[in-house]
């Protein structure tokens, strides 16, 4: 027998019998997936990937990086613990790289972006986009007094134009694509000259993103437009370098006149450098706080929003809890766990004993309480929940009947809405139909011999419920539970409307954060940590109740 | 115990009514008296009220009128779990939540026996029905048989005096049931328990019982040992529902004593013995069983009535023949006979003559 294990048993057609069995299974498969197909197709269109997306929104911050790459990089080699604020060059970079993000309406992107981590920030960045063209100006008139030729547009591409300097170009065409979001593919009908970008490389950045721009976004010929104030700044940037003089004086390319005037006369261009000008324009560019804020969030992804929605935040010092009076989330977080569960209990409480009525009585009276069950289903939930408001407030129904009935005073009527007793009771009721149904279909498969067999062998009514009949039972309500649990820690609607502010639940700031304040990011992280809750308490579960013990029915 | 069996009454139900809408009643004026110790069958096609006397008994339903007593004691009032009734389900309704041990751990535990004992008693009552290590299993990983023997473990376990079989085997094969049946009946007269058991099987019935009580029609039809049910049927219904029973009509011819004579409805005459007919021209069914006719002239009385028949088919059944006459205008007469060496074999189309003893023939209300 030991052989025979070995060999490979064969089809009736001399096939390997393994081989034949797959064949076989093989189209049933087929045949499921295609069944499955549609379905799935539709689920992770509409449901996975907007998810995962989502999800992802909630560490993704390349917006910083995109919109000011110069300024990043230069930033990293700063020392924000000196208390000192960044190196010229740094500012250098942020005006060339904000000037172009002010063409493409992106900076007040970036700004509202710094200004969930710290408040101003996005006032700045509006105000600075408004005045960067000033900042330009400031070396832009000079430059023209000093040669008239630098007002021209085809002068300055003559100037810059050339061969050699594709490499710029590519590199400046990506990161201005990577900054506005789009394509920026066509020709610009502008080339660097080599020997240009190495004499004036400010120059040279700021005229190629002014010429990517104007080709491509604005559709115009390059050589007859007159160049960003950046231009002229970028300039200036490039004539305090000596090198860059003493490559001038001995440059003999186009523009070199009006190049060596402008060395001549650098006494004329301002003295001071962008950090100056910048401050200049608000003290707080000279903040060794604003750019340790920047500093911090320039990385492509960052904790940050988790760290938020734990009501934690990042410092240049740290991870540091946040004061006390912003301290919301994890109170929230909490709150709506714990609601949860009251919800959940009372809908056990409740359902319970309906579940057992149900599946006791005979067919047609439980068929009628299951349609007493099932109305509310077939009501509007905004029109339930609403119906509750009617009921629960201080002049609403269910005070005036209790204040008629004498149980409660006139002058202290019970506060049942706008608080987290609202928003039990009102979901308690909306999701009660999700408790009993499972239940319901759990206990109707209970047979009746159970208990019978219970009370012959000497059990009293309560023992054999207790001891056979209720463990019996418990897998519907796992199921129930798990239902009303997962529905409840979710839910928006209701808390809205009946929960003022005590009565509110994460999901509410979520809708809070993606549709007003429009801060999706941490609006994913707190729906991430969300569904990691939900899942954690899923697998304790699993481990106490174990989820073979959970029926839906039969 | 096995002889515990008394003739004083252990279980009585006395004028004993049970009408579940007030319209009909399922079981009508309901008398029986059961012995201690006796393993008696409620036998019955299905709506005849055997199940519900049955959960009457055990105290899930309650007689809309008459008494029900227990040991002389009416226990009408008394709730099921004080009645200390044991009992075995149709689907044996073992807790499937608790293992074997703790399913018989259960009446114990209930009434509030220390643990040693319990488990004493439990390994005892397994072991009875060489079940005894399968203690830590759970129902559901059991066959169905052995499920069974858990379920009647179970049901003897906290010793009751009295236990109730609602079908018990009905959900096993043919041969898992033969044993059982032979099992339960030994347990029974074994332990000297007194045993109500509920079945639609007569063969079951007929094997296991002392007594059966066949119900019809909210009625026990005739309450009788096994052997007096098939061979002396009190009516109609008895016989027919007992046994394989030839059945031909006719009216009374005459009377004498023990005996009578029957015209059947084509002309012939037989003879019968009359069981419950009193009058000359009364209708009659005459009740004659396979095994008892006889077409070998030689084994009859000589002065006994035949009829003629035209055999139909013939059916070889390994030790029996049945083969199917046409007798009287009946197609459906059968007779049974032994596969002996000697045995004729019959042909269908043969012209035979067949008769019987006349104390083989009872002739049975209409």
């Amino acid at each position: 027998m030991g052989d025979s294990t070995q060999e490979v048993v064969l089809a009736a057609d001399g096939r390997p019998l393994k081989q034949s069995l797959r064949r076989a299974l093989m189209r049933q498969k087929m045949r499921a997936v295609m069944l499955v197909a549609p379905l799935l197709i539709f689920v992770i269109v509409t449901f996975i990937v907007p998810i995962l997306s989502m999800l992802f929104r909630s560490v993704e911050n390349d917006i910083v990086a995109n919109t000011i790459p110069g300024t990043v990089i230069e930033l990293s080699e700063w020392d924000g613990s000196t208390g000192e604020p960044p190196h010229e060059d740094v500012y250098r970079n942020l005006f060339i790289d904000l000037f172009k993000a002010e063409e493409a309406k992106q900076h007040t992107r970036l700004g509202s972006r710094l200004n969930y981590e710290q408040s101003g920030l996005s006032s700045l960045f509006r105000t600075t986009g408004r005045s960067l063209d000033g900042i330009g100006e400031l070396w832009q008139d000079p430059l023209e007094d000093i040669d008239p030729a630098f007002e021209d547009g085809a002068f300055w591409y003559e100037m810059m134009s050339g061969s050699g300097g594709e490499g710029l170009l590519e590199q400046r065409r990506g990161l201005m694509a990577a900054m506005s979001g789009e394509e920026m593919t066509g020709d610009v009908g502008f080339v660097p000259s080599q020997q240009i970008v190495e004499m004036l490389p400010w120059t040279a950045r700021a005229y190629t993103d002014f010429a990517i721009w104007a080709a491509i976004q604005d559709k115009d010929t390059v050589s007859e437009e007159d160049p960003w104030e950046s231009v002229y700044g970028a300039l200036g940037m490039d004539l305090t370098n000596p090198e860059t003089i003493s490559a001038i004086n001995s440059y003999g390319g186009p523009g070199a006149n009006a190049l060596k005037a402008a060395a001549e006369n650098i006494d004329q261009l301002p003295q001071e450098g962008f950090r100056e000008a910048f401050v200049a324009e608000d003290d707080d560019w000279g903040s060794s706080d604003i750019w340790g804020t920047i500093k911090l969030y320039s990385p492509n992804m960052t904790p940050g929003y988790f760290l938020n929605s734990v009501d934690l935040q990042l410092t240049p010092e740290g991870i540091e809890t946040k004061p006390a009076n912003e301290q919301i989330y994890t109170k929230l977080f909490i709150r709506t766990l714990v609601m949860a569960l009251i919800i959940t209990a009372s809908c056990i409480v409740l359902g319970y004993p309906v579940a057992w009525l149900l599946s006791n009585l005979p067919m047609r009276t439980s068929s009628l309480l299951m349609i007493l069950v099932l109305l509310p289903f077939w009501t509007s939930l905004l029109v339930r929940t609403s119906a509750w408001k009617v009921l629960l407030q201080q002049q609403g129904v269910i005070n005036e009947i209790l204040v008629w009935l004498g149980f409660v005073n006139d002058a202290d009527r019970l506060i049942l809405m706008n608080n987290a007793t609202g928003t039990v009771i009102a979901m308690t009721h909306i999701l009660l139909p999700f408790m009993v149904l499972p239940l319901y279909s759990v206990m109707k498969t209970i047979p009746p011999s159970y208990q019978r067999a219970a009370k012959s062998l000497g059990a009293t009514n309560w023992t054999a419920f207790w001891r056979v009949y209720f463990p019996q039972s418990v897998p519907g309500i796992g199921a129930g539970s798990i239902l009303v649990f997962i529905l409840a820690i979710g839910y928006y609607i209701t808390p809205e409307i009946v929960g003022g502010t005590d009565g509110v639940f994460i999901s509410n700031r979520i809708a809070y954060h993606i549709s007003s304040s429009l801060n999706w990011g941490l609006a994913a992280a707190l729906g991430s940590i969300l569904l990691v809750v939900v899942l954690g308490l899923y697998w304790c579960y699993d481990k106490i109740v174990g989820i073979d013990n959970v029926k839906l029915g039969g | 115990m096995a002889d515990g069996a008394s003739n004083e009454a252990f279980v009585e139900f006395e004028r004993v009514q049970k009408s579940y809408d007030g319209e009909s009643l399922v079981v009508k004026d309901l008398n029986l008296t059961m012995p201690k110790g006796e393993f008696l069958t409620m036998l019955g096609p299905s709506g005849s009220g055997k199940t519900t006397c049955l959960m009457m008994l055990a105290g899930f339903e309650t007689a809309t009128h008459g008494d029900i007593r227990l040991g002389g004691v009416s226990i009408n009032d008394i709730p099921p779990h004080k009645r200390g009734i044991g009992m075995v389900f149709q689907n044996y309704a073992l807790f499937p939540h608790m293992t074997i041990a703790e399913n018989l751990a259960f009446p114990l535990e209930v009434r509030k026996m220390g643990k040693a004992e319990q488990e004493e008693k439990v390994k005892r009552a397994l072991d009875m029905v060489e079940m005894g290590s399968f203690g830590g299993r759970r129902p559901a990983q059991l066959s169905g048989g052995q499920q069974q023997r858990v379920a009647l473990a179970r049901a003897l376990v906290f010793e009751p005096e009295l236990v109730l079989m609602d079908e018990p085997l009905g959900a096993l094969d043919k041969q898992l049931r033969e044993k059982m049946q032979f099992e339960i009946t030994y347990l029974a007269h074994q332990l000297g328990i007194t045993t109500v058991y509920v079945t639609h099987d007569q063969t079951e019935a007929l094997t296991m019982s002392d007594r059966v009580a066949v119900f019809d029609d909210g009625r026990i039809q005739q309450l009788a040992a096994p052997d007096q049910l098939y061979e002396a049927p009190e009516n109609s219904f008895v016989a027919q529902f007992i046994g394989e029973n030839n059945t031909l009509e006719g009216v009374i011819k005459e009377i004498k004593g023990n005996t009578c004579v029957v015209q059947l409805d084509d002309g012939e005459v037989i003879d019968a013995v009359p069981v419950n007919v009193s009058q000359v021209g009364e209708r009659t069914r005459v009740s004659i069983r396979p095994e008892r006719v006889e077409y070998n002239r030689e084994r009859l009385h000589e002065d006994a009535h035949t009829l003629k028949a035209e055999v139909l088919e013939f059916i070889y059944m390994g030790d029996i023949f049945r083969t199917r006459l046409r007798v009287a205008g009946n197609d459906e007469f059968v007779i049974k006979t032994r596969n002996a060496p000697d045995q004729v074999r019959l042909k269908p189309g043969q012209q035979i003559e067949i008769g019987w003893l006349a104390e083989d023939c009872r002739a049975l209300d209409a």
